[in-house]
């Protein structure tokens, strides 16, 4: 019989450079499914989002059902929400992601309306003078002026949904959710410390990764200020 | 619907209300950590934030602090200080979670409202030769007051759902109600302490609704 290894898996440590390497594809499939669980909703909350926003903007006496649905949604706390979807859809990934598209909306709602809202009169009505029909008033002029809100709403949304994937761990599909859940089990310091820290990290990776977008697809901002 | 039904009938039956685990037992260590935590981080947060407000210094952070605190995951935390020391405290990593959580909506709001109080109503307290004191507590707190009870009213809703996440990591409250049904693989309790946390933290969001409508606008009457 060997002796047990003394490194600082042994130790319980909470910084362990053997825990990385040990343990590097759960630690990447963990990542992986936080990253699917985080995108797919967020996208699913942008295009449920978009055309609500919309309609709240066309049709005056619809915002204030739409805004107070969805605040209502974003009231409930996250462990109540993943748990009254649960005789819809079970135990599976689905209900995480419906969860976080139903807080994602309200944030995303609220900042598509916003900026809507501020879009000038005289531009729209420039833009009616130039013949632009309804529809093509919409896509070109009004949404892409309330893209600033837009992405301001939308890097809310993420980095919120990045940090509540980890509840999901409640019916097992929580990404690094579940190593920190497993870790509190087992008191296994390191696999708790290196999960949330990953957490942090795509939260922050996100957020600078939308804030590029943003500069990207609205170049008329930076030009304004410059 | 018969998941509903099984909920209501669990909501419904007279053995789950009352004992350690039963349904006033949880309700009461969730009201007593939410309000407890609620005063602590309104002490911890207010001032600070009320004289950097009243000072104009230190913006960056009390503005920042809130996109921080929303990029960090409450059961992360909760989890880590289980691990530490602090976790032998019996309820200890829950109130430090609860409070740590709480404190930058209120650091945030209660800033921002200082700052936003109109400046010309400042300069004008100021020529009737109001001390800084007499600024900050006849002029600018009352301005800003309906900010600083929107920031208390995110930080109430917010210690609500943190609360609950405790329960995750062996906290009391009314999520323990929950991950009891999850581990006994019991839909119909999962859904009935679901249902009790949601109803919980919209009575408290109403309640600060009910709280604003009733405060006198005083903004209103300086028209």
């Amino acid at each position: 019989m060997t002796a047990p290894p003394d490194d600082c898996l042994a130790r319980n440590e909470w910084i362990c450079g053997e825990y990385l390497s040990s343990r590097r594809q759960i630690l990447l499939d963990a990542v992986l499914q936080h990253l699917q669980l985080t995108g797919i909703s967020v996208l699913l909350g942008l295009v449920l989002a978009v055309p609500l926003a919309v309609l709240a903007r066309r049709w005056r006496w619809s915002a204030g059902p739409v805004l107070g649905v969805t605040t209502i949604l974003y009231t409930i706390p996250s462990l109540a929400m993943f748990s009254l979807l649960l005789p819809v859809y079970g135990l599976s990934a689905s209900l995480v992601v419906a969860g976080l598209v139903l807080y994602s909306l309200t944030l995303l709602v609220r900042n598509i309306l916003a900026g809507l809202r501020a879009v000038p009169e005289e531009t729209r009505q420039a833009a009616r003078g130039l013949g632009y029909g309804p529809i093509r008033l919409l896509l070109t002029v009004e949404l892409p002026l309330a893209v600033p809100a837009a992405m301001a709403g939308l890097r809310i949304a993420t980095v919120s949904a990045v940090s509540l994937v980890t509840v999901g761990a409640i019916v097992g599909f929580g990404g690094l959710g579940n190593l920190i859940y497993s870790g509190m089990n087992t008191f296994f310091k390191a696999q708790v410390l290196t999960a949330s820290v990953l957490c942090v990290v795509i939260a922050v990776a996100a957020d600078v990764l939308l804030l590029g977008v943003q500069r990207l697809i609205t170049p008329w901002t930076r030009a304004a200020r410059g | 619907m018969t998941t509903l039904t099984d909920a209501w009938h669990w909501l419904t039956d007279p053995a789950h209300w009352p004992g350690d685990d039963g349904i006033w037992h949880r309700l009461a260590q969730h009201l007593v950590l939410t309000v407890v935590c609620l005063v602590i981080s309104c002490l911890i947060a207010l001032p600070v934030a009320i004289v950097l407000g009243h000072l104009g210094k230190g913006g960056a952070l009390a503005v920042n602090i809130s996109n921080v605190g929303r990029a960090i995951p409450t059961f992360a935390v909760l989890v880590l200080l289980l691990l530490t020391p602090v976790g032998n405290w019996g309820e200890g990593p829950t109130v430090v979670a609860l409070v740590l959580f709480a404190v930058p909506p209120l650091l945030t709001n209660a800033y921002v409202g200082m700052r936003e109080v109109d400046r010309s109503v400042v300069q004008a307290a100021r020529g009737m030769g109001m001390t800084g004191r007499q600024m900050m507590f006849h002029v600018e707190l009352p301005l800003a007051q309906p900010m600083i009870l929107n920031g208390v009213r995110i930080a109430a809703v917010q210690l609500v759902a943190t609360a609950t996440i405790a329960a995750l990591a062996g906290g009391g409250g009314l999520g323990r109600i929950i991950t009891a049904g999850f581990n006994l693989a019991s839909t119909p309790q999962v859904v009935a302490g679901a249902v009790l946390v949601a109803v919980l933290a919209l009575i408290v969001e109403g309640i600060f609704e009910v709280a604003e409508r009733l405060t006198p606008r005083r903004a209103g009457g300086t028209r």
